[in-house]
């Protein structure tokens, strides 16, 4: 046994520990389970990789990358703790930049060890120079893409940028044309691997990474991140080919294909086509044809209403949405819902798929404010119940909930699979003011006899019922 | 449109289809009601009542839909309506006959007793609403016969010990019996095949006697056959109890099947005099050997077997009122416009679980019931390194012409690979593969966890890095080197991050 065996024979059991990790992770009974595997397929991979680098270094070398190890692990651990439930969604876009800007440096670096030194390197032999150069080209262009993609949804989600979709002329011929410009430098690269054009692959990519996400509005983010996570999954995988690596090869594409999986699963549920959300379609459409500007009396109601609806409900169903989140109310929703409960009535949430910024967002802040899933649904288990539900309570969730999306067939958002909670006896929409939603839409449901609003501050109402009740 | 309730005419049959609060419900549904006189006699329901809540009175046979409990005598189907509906209790896997009749009207028949056992369809499940009813009459028939209390006294009059009760088969009917029982103040001991009951059973006061064999688990919610090694362990348990104890409740039955035989004769007779057994599975067979359906048994050394098969019916009005809510809650299933307009919609599972004969065609067994939603379009397959996006709703013509067509690109781009690429296209693909297949029933509360996991697996490209580092002068090394710092923050700060949102997900307590 060689170094080099012993390191593939621990890549192709990191390997396995990585498909058990993504298994365990689709459901709740393994998925801490899951998380083992992840963790221990790591170790066995970095393992193995720096006993196979240190053959080769002095022992400052290997200390050195040790101490880098510790120091960005430190860092991850320390954002890790103190990040906020709320801020999940964030700290994910930011993360996946960091796998992003690391795959283009690995890229670089290849470059700089094989095409750099001319004919003088013995890395790779000369027959393979040309695939070598493709798959630098290739590495470094999903690296970076995924890397200034990812600082632009971070930004849009941190509130540091505007969400709102960025509208250049031509915005389809300028992707179009960064994809044809990569494919051309690319070949020339290959045929004269220069420095110029490796910078010129470099700032392409980067732009494009920019101007996709910067066009696409602050809706469809949840399918943005999505996406990113599985560009650095592909991002991965270019660099594995570049290096000859097999793991990195198997987990990158192991990420990539999930994800994109992942994201097509949200964009059914949005209803929207995969292709035109990557593209920036859907925020723009929805300037021209807003005919949602209906208007009409709404009804104000205080706490204590509220409270004396609920107490007489014989069944509730909270349906949460990002003003919740941003509320940080998740915690009086649930000492809310338990005391319902105790008092014999029957509560349950309703989740839209794209509630929130990320698929399954409201479910771990529910989750951390120690709701019980199982009262916690998706909207297609419980849209038929809602009918025969007494109250319904929106808090901070608007678009989701728009009844615009299945009557109007003008308005935006039609055709997007919404709650159907006008159905219920009452509804309560909490809000902070008659504001339009993400989608830029203005909302019937507000208008409706069945609705009355409370306006203000969600976790403070929230209290004001717990008070009440 | 019209819903008709007829008097049912079967014997010993005491409920009705709807009570004037479930026609107060049907009214709300736009529904006109038409209820033939006399129907609610026997379980206290008056005419006059039904007429108050707003139903007519007259011949129900000519309605739209009749509502029934039983499945009516064939002179009454004649007297249906031309593309009428009509819901009632057909035991579709024992009446294969009967459906084959039912087929040759031209009538639908939806079985109120074929409900999905999933939580959407709970509220008109008339199995359970029965059975529930029929546990807690059958302890109430086991009182009557027994000669003793059933809790523990000490009087002035001597000491009285409390009377045991086994209750065999821990289901909604066995649940009912152990609850009625230790709320009488008996000593309550239960078996079932399924351990994850137990904690049901210590719920409602009894004591679960386990079968310690290994068993497979349940995954329909409904008690499967057993196997060799337990059913020799579960007899040892019941010869061991019958001695003991003094009542006897089975409710054992398997869907489909003949009811399972749990105490044998020899266990009977060495039972007590004067002990009760209740086998609500009689009218199946029989968990008890010497049970008569519909009879009460005397034995020769004195225990009392109870073969009773119309317990629920027992409860008149209760059961009518239970059966008549489970009723109201498919109208709203049918009636989604709340116009009084019945639309049947086959591709719900509930609905088309329930429809057991449909134009002239017998219609059960249902497809099984899908566990998620049908996985959709694969994703095609990458050609390069750049992700290729599933079509959206693509025509089958089209989906085919595009897989099609990856699969030419991948052979092409293999085929003139050099060896070495193609190696690790082959790993690429299969790779690619096994992701999109490893996550297809992802729950989706799992989204943001997994995503996070997936994120800190992508560190990996840390690999990269580390093999860069200190091999070729100084600038590899300090790119390599702020590679691994980037993606090490990664991999901690994702594990870490997932570890911290699973530790929320907690489940509630079972309801």
């Amino acid at each position: 046994m060689s170094p080099e065996t012993a390191a593939t024979a621990a890549y192709i059991v990191a390997a396995l520990l990585t498909v058990m990790s993504l298994a365990g992770l689709s459901r709740h009974e393994t998925a801490r389970a899951g998380v083992v595997y992840g963790i221990a397929g790591m170790t066995v991979a970095l393992v193995a990789t720096v006993v196979l680098a240190a053959g080769s270094l002095e022992a400052g070398a290997v200390a050195l990358l040790v101490a880098g190890f510790v120091i960005g692990g430190g860092i991850g651990l320390w954002r890790a703790r103190v990040v906020e439930m709320t801020g999940m969604p964030e700290l994910i876009a930011l993360l996946h930049s960091f796998v992003g800007l690391a795959a283009v440096l690995v890229g670089w670096n290849g470059y700089l060890e094989v095409e750099a030194e001319g004919a003088a390197q013995t890395t790779v032999a000369p027959e393979l120079l040309g695939i070598h150069s493709v798959e630098v080209g290739v590495g470094v262009f999903i690296g970076a893409v995924t890397f200034t993609g990812s600082i632009v949804a971070y930004g849009k989600l941190s509130g540091r940028f505007k969400s709102r979709p960025l509208v250049l002329p031509g915005k389809n011929v300028l992707n179009l044309g960064a994809l044809v410009a990569f494919a051309a430098l690319t070949v020339a690269f290959t045929i004269t691997p220069a420095l110029g054009l490796m910078i010129a692959i470099t700032a392409v990519a980067l732009a494009l990474g920019w101007h996709l996400v910067a066009s696409i509005g602050g809706g469809d983010m949840p399918v943005v991140v999505s996406m990113l996570n599985s560009y650095s999954g592909w991002a991965a995988a270019a660099s594995g080919f570049l290096l000859d690596n097999t793991l990195l090869i198997v987990t990158g594409a192991l990420v990539g294909s999930s994800g994109a999986y992942l994201s097509y699963v949200m964009c059914t549920a949005m209803n929207r086509s995969f292709l035109s959300v990557i593209a920036g379609g859907f925020g723009v459409e929805s300037g021209t044809a807003s005919s949602g500007t209906e208007d009409g009396e709404h009804r104000e109601v205080a706490a204590a209403d509220v409270a004396e609806m609920l107490a007489e409900a014989s069944s509730v169903v909270i349906v949460p949405g990002y003003g919740m989140a941003v509320a940080q109310a998740q915690y009086g929703v649930a000492e809310l819902t338990r005391k319902l409960r105790d008092q014999g009535v029957d509560v349950r949430f309703g989740i839209h798929p794209v509630a929130c910024r990320l698929p399954g967002h409201m479910n771990v802040l529910l989750a951390e404010a120690k709701v019980p899933y199982d009262v916690v649904l998706e909207m297609d288990e419980i849209n038929d119940d809602l009918a025969a539900t007494s109250v319904v309570l929106v808090i901070g969730a608007n678009d989701t909930v728009n009844p615009a999306a299945m009557e109007d067939p003008g308005s935006p958002i039609a055709g997007m699979p919404v709650l159907r909670v006008w159905e219920a006896k009452n509804v309560v929409v909490f809000k902070r003011s008659m504001a339009v939603g993400y989608a830029g839409v203005q909302n019937p449901l507000f208008f409706r006899e069945n609705t009355s609003m409370i306006f203000g501050d969600a976790r403070a109402r929230v209290e004001d019922i717990l008070k009440e009740l | 449109m019209r819903i008709g309730v007829p008097r049912e005419t079967r014997d010993r049959e005491t409920r009705v289809a709807a009570t004037p609060a479930t026609v107060i419900g049907l009214t709300n549904l736009g529904w006109s009601v038409t209820v033939e006189p006399g129907a609610g006699e026997r379980a206290s329901f008056p005419d006059d009542a039904y007429r108050e809540a707003g139903a007519d009175l007259g011949d129900p046979w000519g309605a739209d839909v009749v509502l029934a409990v039983n499945t009516p005598a064939s002179a009454d189907l004649d007297r249906l309506a031309d593309g009428a509906t009509l819901v009632c209790r057909v035991a579709p896997a024992q009446n294969a006959d009967l459906l084959a009749s039912l087929a040759e009207r031209p009538i639908t028949v939806l079985a109120t007793d074929a409900v999905p056992r999933i939580s959407r369809a709970q509220s008109l499940d008339v199995l359970s609403s029965m059975a529930n009813i029929a546990g807690y009459r059958a302890v109430i028939e086991a009182a009557h016969h027994f000669g003793r209390f059933f809790t523990g006294q000490v009087t002035a009059a001597g000491k009285v010990p409390p009377a045991k009760v086994l209750v065999a088969g821990a289901g909604v009917a066995g649940l009912a019996a152990i609850g009625a029982a230790s709320s009488l103040g008996a000593v309550v001991r239960a078996t079932d095949p399924r351990p994850e009951v137990a904690e049901q059973v210590r719920s409602l006061g009894g004591e679960f006697l386990a079968v310690e064999v290994e068993q497979e688990a349940s995954t329909d919610g409904y008690a499967r056959a057993t196997s060799e090694a337990y059913d020799a362990r579960a007899a040892e348990i019941y010869t061991e109890q019958a001695a003991d104890v003094d009542i006897v409740v089975t409710t054992a039955l398997i869907p489909g099947r003949a009811a399972p035989r749990l105490l044998t004769a020899a266990d009977v007779a060495a039972m007590k005099p004067g002990s009760v057994i209740v086998d609500m599975a009689a009218g199946m067979g029989g968990n008890v050997e010497g049970s008569v359906p519909d009879e009460v048994v005397v034995t020769d050394n004195g225990v009392i077997i109870v073969g009773d098969t119309d317990l629920a019916a027992r409860l008149p009005a209760q059961a009518s009122q239970l059966y008549g809510t489970n009723l109201v809650n498919l109208l709203k299933l049918l009636t989604p416009e709340k116009d009084g307009e019945l639309v049947l919609d086959l591709d719900d599972v509930v609905q088309r679980g329930m429809t057991v004969v449909h134009d002239r065609a017998v219609t059960w067994p249902p497809p099984p019931v899908p566990v998620s939603a049908a996985p959709a379009p694969p994703v095609a397959e990458p050609t390069a390194s750049t992700p290729v996006t599933a079509p959206a709703k693509a025509s089958p013509g089209r989906r085919y012409a595009l897989i099609g067509v990856a699969l030419a690109l991948l052979f092409v781009a293999t085929a003139f690979a050099p060896a070495e690429l193609a190696t690790n296209l082959t790993v690429f693909v299969l790779a690619v593969v096994i992701g999109y297949y490893v996550i297809g029933k992802v729950h989706h509360a799992l989204h943001t966890p997994l995503m996070s996991v997936t994120n800190a697996i992508s560190g990996v490209v840390i690999v990269g890095a580390l093999l860069q580092f200190g091999q070729h002068g100084p600038a590899v090394s300090i790119l390599a080197f702020i590679a691994i710092l980037l993606a090490s923050i990664n991999i901690v700060g994702g594990f870490a991050v997932t570890r911290r949102m699973l530790a929320m997900f907690t489940k509630g307590p079972a309801q």
